[in-house]
């Protein structure tokens, strides 16, 4: 598609260091939150084998925390490649529908260059953030969130490795559960205004428990049940609650 | 594990595709009302999945991870910021277990 860019739209995907320094004021926060969920990450990397240095390289290409985790998990369980890849997908087919809603706040003539940048990095809480800018997004807002943020989550997930092993049991349980708060956080919410969200998680809950202790269910990877119970119950949900054209996402 | 760096790249690529696709190659909202419903509950279903049973079986203290789903249900019901819901989890735990093993 040709299409001219509007004065108003050039500018705003041209380099303003006003725009990066908002987003590495915006990132570094959030990267403190990601060093205690990347250590509780760290501590189910070094579960699965795995050295710091290659929890560090994972976090930093990945950026992705049930992805992550399930990767780990898998890694553990001795998955085979199509597994991991197809795991993959599936825990971070969230990325998707926000990557559809980023794409929407990007002028239309914003180069492929950074699109694919900010690609690298659309994480639930860059995405809350950027989405909330108003106006068209510049990019370098994205990059300086990034930096502020990504570092930490690569650090946090070396750290939980290596220090891991040291910290007493106590505490090694107490940080293993941020991950699950994380996810309760991203979870329970839009429950308390969207009742079919709400049967969702609790039928999720329902289907997890019952798929562990339930046989054949039991003896699939705890990876596989989660793809399996994530396409049967939201394709469920999609049948009995459709959602209408233009509600929001 | 052998070839660990080969699953590094795969998962890491698998990742970046799904990140990536939609942002250079969606120009447009999605139609379909069956993709776009099941699209929107997956990252819903998935987490929720992924959290129960695992958040009362890694712990060292069943009790510890049964209060840790409650702490944070009830602390992200209340709205609060994804640092203090997290949070909460880990001190409930480390508090259960402390006080149990003693």
């Amino acid at each position: 598609m040709v299409r001219k860019n509007t004065e108003a739209e050039r500018v705003v995907f041209l380099f303003s260091k006003k725009e990066f320094r908002e987003g590495v004021q915006a990132g570094i926060p959030i990267g403190i939150g990601y060093f205690a969920v990347a250590f509780s990450l760290g501590i189910a990397a070094r579960n699965a084998g795995m050295t710091a240095f290659q929890g560090f390289v994972t976090s930093l290409l990945c950026n992705a925390s049930a992805g992550q985790y399930a990767f780990f998990t898998q890694i553990a369980a001795g998955a085979s490649l199509l597994e991991v890849a197809v795991m993959t997908l599936v825990t971070n087919a969230r990325y998707l529908l926000m990557g559809c809603a980023l794409s929407q706040k990007l002028a239309q003539g914003t180069s492929l260059r950074h699109r694919l940048l900010i690609g690298l990095d659309v994480t639930d809480e860059i995405f809350g953030i950027a989405v909330a800018r108003p106006g068209f997004l510049n990019p370098w807002y994205t990059y300086g969130a990034m930096l502020g943020s990504a570092p930490f989550w690569a650090v946090g997930t070396a750290a939980g490795i290596i220090a891991g092993s040291l910290l007493p049991g106590q505490i090694v349980s107490g940080l293993s559960v941020a991950l699950y708060g994380m996810f309760l956080a991203v979870i329970i919410p839009p429950v308390k205004t969207n009742k079919a969200i709400g049967i969702c998680v609790l039928a999720s809950f329902a289907a997890s428990y019952m798929a562990g202790i339930l046989s054949p269910l039991n003896r699939l990877s705890a990876g596989n049940r989660t793809i399996l119970l994530t396409v049967v119950i939201s394709a469920a949900a999609a049948v009995l609650f459709p959602i209408k054209e233009n509600e929001a996402e | 594990m052998n070839h660990i760096y080969f699953y590094i790249l795969v998962t890491a690529l698998m990742t970046y595709v799904v990140r990536a696709m939609p942002l250079t190659m969606l120009r447009k909202p999605i139609r379909n009302p069956f993709l776009k419903s099941f699209l929107s509950y997956v990252p819903y279903v998935t987490l929720a999945v992924m959290t129960f049973p695992a958040i009362v079986e890694v712990t060292q203290v069943r009790a510890a991870g049964v209060a840790a789903l409650l702490a944070g249900v009830y602390m992200a019901w209340r709205g609060k910021s994804l640092i203090q819901v997290a949070a909460s989890c880990c001190a409930v735990v480390i508090l259960i277990e402390l006080f149990m093993k003693i």
